[in-house]
């Protein structure tokens, strides 16, 4: 026995609701993120996970608000992201309660800002989200690239490449999105989150397109991730993480019961 | 007099998690995030949480001139070291390309790199991050009402090497066993987050809480 695969909800929050979009597009009310965290930490959830989905100031100030109270009552790890750009942000979502930060786009327009941050606050912090897409053709060698904008604007940089640079530069974790299958629920992209996971040092989350539970189980089996993390098999009430771990540790993977 | 805990403030890492999992299960206690050396020398328990890196530790440590009344505190008032705070009571660790703790436990903190066997083939990745769990490998009251074997939550490059293998009450397995909880007399340190264990966490700091450090 030893270390868990976990299990790691995800609340995108717009305006103080849990929302949940399918490719970013079509946003659809899933409740009130304090509510739906202490809900997710009774059903044994690892870790949640907030995103700030558009991290205008006022959302800000909201969101850090919302974790401060789910910080006072769900003692698991907390991680936020979205907008999260400057040192500053850095320490007032740490300040609120949070334990981790993502950071995103910061770290494509300035990779540096990755080794700053986890210098001044320590890597295990620190989790360098990547949200890439396929762009090799068919028949040619597997190629996914890294993009911005909610998977608008391409980049140019290779996701291997990127992820590897990234634990380099300090990242404790990837949080790797699989952009084609976002919102689509149908499973993970396991050859892009296996060469991924393979090719870095650090723990590596698999998310993007979780519609059953075996998707669950085949981001640790098949992708080798270290850590699932969905949000709308779990919004909707179609299944909780308790059966989502049952599901998992029937194909023999590693949980916290 | 009533009981107080003073969690050192040293300017690192996330102290509001470790104050408001106190708060969660102080009944009679008051629990005061602090690096003022009255309101340290008059508290009844001590907490040395930590995340981050031990060279800045120290070096706040020293500056707010602490060494002292942490070194006297660790001989007489229940102490509890939480990761970071658990390498700190150590006389050395490899981190920062070696540097020396407070040395009021002996042993060392090594890095997992190069130390660890792959387990099933796959590599095991560093930081040793997420739900792992503790042995019970001797009692201790901070144990009481938590299951052997339980998980709890681990974020770490970084473990411990007691000198004296009898320090260890816990053990954990990450491609080799280290000592995930250390004590002696009224000092008990752990490698994991108790404030972010859940309920297993919260049990152990209501223990802490109670411990009268015998």
């Amino acid at each position: 026995m030893g270390l868990a695969k976990r299990i790691i909800p995800c609340l995108d929050v717009d305006n103080g609701r849990v929302v949940k979009g399918v490719q970013f597009v079509g946003i659809r009310d899933a409740g009130d993120p304090v509510e739906i965290a202490e809900r997710y930490d009774k059903q044994g959830a690892d870790e949640l996970v907030f995103l700030d989905i558009t991290a205008s100031h006022e959302d800000r100030d909201t969101m850090l608000h919302i974790v401060e109270e789910v910080a006072g009552k769900v003692f698991i790890p907390l991680t936020v992201g979205g907008g999260i750009r400057t040192l500053e942000d850095i320490r007032n979502a740490l300040n609120a309660g949070a334990d981790k930060v993502g950071i995103n786009s910061a770290a494509v327009y300035r990779p540096e800002f990755v080794k700053e941050a986890a210098e001044k606050f320590g890597s295990q912090c620190i989790v360098v989200a990547i949200d890439a897409k396929k762009v090799s053709q068919e028949g040619e060698a597997l190629r996914w690239e890294i993009f911005t904008h909610g998977g608008r604007k391409p980049t140019g940089l290779d996701a291997i490449e990127w992820a590897i640079k990234m634990a380099d530069y300090g990242a404790g974790e990837i949080l790797l999105t699989c952009m084609d299958r976002d919102g689509t629920r149908d499973g993970f992209d396991i050859a892009l989150t296996r060469a991924v996971a393979e090719a870095v040092p650090v723990p590596v989350i698999a998310s993007g397109g979780v519609g059953t539970l075996e998707h669950l189980a085949e981001g640790v089996t098949e992708a080798k991730a270290d850590a699932v993390l969905a949000a709308s098999i779990f919004h909707y009430g179609e299944h909780t993480v308790e059966e989502a771990k049952q599901h998992m540790a029937a194909k023999g993977i590693e949980v916290r019961l | 007099m009533k009981k107080m805990v003073a969690v050192i403030d040293y300017g690192m890492g996330n102290l509001r998690s470790v104050s408001k999992a106190l708060e969660h299960v102080a009944t009679d206690t008051s629990i005061v995030v602090t690096n003022d050396f009255q309101t340290i020398k008059n508290a009844s328990h001590i907490v040395l949480p930590g995340v981050g890196a031990l060279r800045d530790c120290m070096s706040e440590i020293k500056r707010l001139e602490l060494i002292d009344l942490l070194g006297e505190c660790a001989r007489n008032k229940p102490f509890l070291g939480i990761c970071l705070g658990m390498h700190a009571l150590l006389e050395h660790s490899e981190e920062n390309g070696g540097i020396d703790g407070l040395g009021i436990l002996f042993g060392n903190a090594l890095h997992f790199k190069n130390r660890v066997e792959p387990q099933g083939g796959d590599r095991l990745k560093i930081p040793h991050m997420g739900w792992n769990e503790v042995m019970q490998c001797k009692p201790h009251p901070l144990w009481s009402g938590i299951a052997d074997n339980s998980r709890f939550y681990f974020v770490h490059s970084y473990y411990v090497k007691p000198e004296m293998p009898e320090l260890m009450v816990g053990a954990t397995d990450y491609g080799l066993e280290f000592a995930s909880c250390i004590a002696r007399d009224n000092i008990f340190a752990a490698q994991f987050h108790p404030e972010k264990s859940q309920q297993a966490g919260l049990t152990l700091l209501g223990n802490f809480l109670q411990w009268d450090g015998s």
